[in-house]
């Protein structure tokens, strides 16, 4: 099955995007590949504002109608802002997972590992397989 | 179908009082409400209809085949009703003088006795109302035992990724961390992840064995060793004990506590109905701890006695009776032996149906199961299109309850299945052809299988709206 990967992100195994914008922000969501997996979304418990992300460890979790799936942080830094229109319609991330960010995080102190798109690819066949 | 209040009329009713012949007492107005309370007004034979009509909608174990997994939704035989419907249990009063309820602190005491025997623990507890309470009580006595060894620093437990959902969850309430340990390949715990994660922070590991795959972790041994010699305690979730009873001990196997599902493994109603018993057994050194109200049995009787040390009550009064009775009435009927052949019934059945299914399902792991087994139609989805999810409502309109589905999480597209030790192999064999069945129609008609059910009371239900957008309130 053919995921839709963009170019210009970073990825992480566990599924997550990250974008670093010029202000020294990230944003993150999740992939195509995981809004897939996970099935129609039905709410997203989203982090606090001001709350200490740190990379690799659960930042906030997403339920469909099949699981509970924890969405892990791909940088360590703060929390700035979260995507609050998620609250009323998580059905966003299906329908358009690199448009529906989670969060904003700010004060980067670290990444965790990281895949351009082309490794990300790989994973995921790798994942299929 | 209608609710009650929508069959109230105004005026209906179905009590026949005779008029009042002593003084009338009501409280101070003040005390009063200013407007009747809004109650249906049926008569009772539409009463009678009403709750007879929603029966006929509902599906159980006394309806058909009900293999749901890791459940253990076995058959609740009748003589446990008729016992714990004796006056003189279904009678008493919480608060009665222990001297005058002998009788119902023996039961306690002989059903720990049992249980104690069957886990290999010492001490059980009754108080908990139902499984995932049991483990939270667990887990305070876990915790407890490091607070009273001065030991703060325990604040994590560790669970196998293929644990039933409610062992992180109850440890979440309990206060702990949860370190998720990956399974290997084969359904076991990941020993080497194990080893790395246990150290001086961990309160001890939460498991369940055989596992949520039906795999019974031949690693036991050492799984409790690494545990145990990084200072934290070994927890047991009996959910599948049927598979183990009266053939192997969780006490033997290193765990510390174990709970019991009554309302599953020993044959007492379980889902919807209710009440449960999450029966809590545990080793001598954690007695202690216990909540308070135990029974002992000293010289003139049963008495009740509080721990010392107790985590306190995490129920009123002393769990849900009942339940224990009727559990208590099914080890006697079973015996020592019967209790050791319905677990390798139990056994043998969930291989027997592994086995027919064979011609067209795949086991999610290769080689014999326990009680229960997952078949995963991951190549059934990619080549059909059809999924999990539509054949277990095919499974609907064959005349089953359809298996647990999408569990453990491990496995993709899963159905989990778990026959139970009563059911007879033309059972077994008829499942297995309706089953195939379904298999034959996801190759020629898949469309007949998304449709499916179509026998049922309600069609397809929209899951996803029903929990994107919940009405939890009945506006009247």
């Amino acid at each position: 099955m053919a995921y839709h990967i963009p170019e210009e992100l970073l990825y992480t195994k566990s599924h997550e995007w990250v974008r670093f914008d010029e202000d020294g922000t990230a944003l993150v969501g999740i992939t195509d590949f995981a809004q897939h997996s996970l099935g129609d979304i039905v709410f997203i418990n989203l982090p606090e504002q001001g709350q200490h992300a740190a990379a690799g460890e659960q930042l906030a979790d997403v339920e469909s109608v099949k699981a509970v799936e924890g969405i892990l942080s791909p940088v360590t830094g703060t929390v700035l802002c979260v995507n609050e229109a998620l609250d009323e319609a998580p059905e966003a991330v299906n329908e358009d997972p690199y448009g529906a960010w989670i969060v904003r995080i700010g004060d980067i102190a670290g990444r965790g590992e990281l895949l351009d798109a082309a490794q990300y690819r790989a994973h995921v066949e790798q994942e299929e397989a | 179908m209608k609710l009650l209040f929508e069959r109230s009329r105004e005026g209906s009713g179905c009590a026949i009082l005779p008029p009042l012949d002593v003084p009338e007492c009501l409280p101070s107005p003040e005390l009063m409400r200013k407007t009747p309370l809004r109650l249906p007004q049926v008569a009772e034979v539409d009463l009678s209809r009403h709750y007879a009509a929603l029966e006929k909608r509902a599906f159980g174990v006394n309806d058909g085949f009900y293999p749901l997994g890791s459940c253990t939704m076995k058959y609740n035989p009748k003589v446990n009703e008729q016992i714990a419907a004796l006056p003189g249990f279904a009678k008493l009063h919480p608060l009665s003088d222990e001297r005058d309820v002998q009788g119902a602190m023996e039961v306690y005491f002989r059903a720990g006795t049992c249980l104690a025997a069957i886990t290999g623990m010492d001490y059980m507890t009754f108080q908990a109302a139902a499984g995932a309470h049991g483990e939270f009580l667990g887990l305070l006595l876990i915790r407890a035992y490091h607070r009273d060894r001065g030991d703060f620093a325990r604040k994590k437990i560790l669970v196998p990724d293929s644990a039933h959902g409610t062992n992180p969850a109850s440890a979440a309430m309990a206060g702990f961390e949860v370190v998720s340990i990956p399974s290997t390949a084969d359904g076991r715990v990941d020993l080497e992840a194990l080893r790395m994660a246990a150290g001086p922070d961990t309160a001890g590991l939460m498991l369940t064995n055989p596992n949520t795959l039906g795999i019974f972790d031949e690693n036991i041994l050492e799984i409790t060793r690494i545990v145990h010699a990084a200072g934290g305690l070994n927890y047991y979730d009996g959910a599948n004990l049927n598979a183990i009873m009266g053939v192997a001990r969780p006490g033997d196997m290193g765990f510390d506590v174990v709970h019991l599902n009554l309302h599953k493994t020993f044959s007492t109603p379980h889902g919807g109905g209710g009440p449960g018993s999450g029966a809590v057994g545990v080793k001598a050194f954690l007695a202690d701890f216990l909540p308070r109200r135990q029974v002992r049995k000293e010289l003139g009787g049963y008495h009740f006695v509080d721990p010392p040390k107790s985590v306190g009550a995490v129920k009123a009064f002393y769990g849900n009776f009942a339940v224990v009775v009727k559990a208590f009435a099914y080890l006697l009927s079973l015996g020592p032996d019967g209790v050791r052949q319905a677990a390798e019934c139990a056994v043998l059945n969930a291989n027997y149906l592994m086995h027919a299914l064979r011609p067209g399902y795949t086991p999610a792991i290769e080689g014999m199961c326990m009680h229960e087994f997952v078949l995963s139609l991951e190549a059934l989805k990619r080549e059909t299109g059809v999924s999990a999810l539509d054949v277990a409502k095919g499974m609907i309109d064959g005349g089953m309850h359809p298996p647990t589905m999408y569990f453990p999480m491990i496995v993709h597209e899963a159905l989990m299945l778990e026959p139970t030790e009563t059911e007879s192999r033309q059972t077994l064999d008829w499942a297995a052809g309706v089953m195939l069945e379904i298999l034959r129609k996801a190759r020629e008609n898949p469309e007949s299988l998304h449709a499916a059910p179509v026998t049922a009371p309600v069609r397809r239900l929209d899951e996803v709206t029903a929990a994107r957008r919940p009405v939890l309130r009945y506006p009247f």
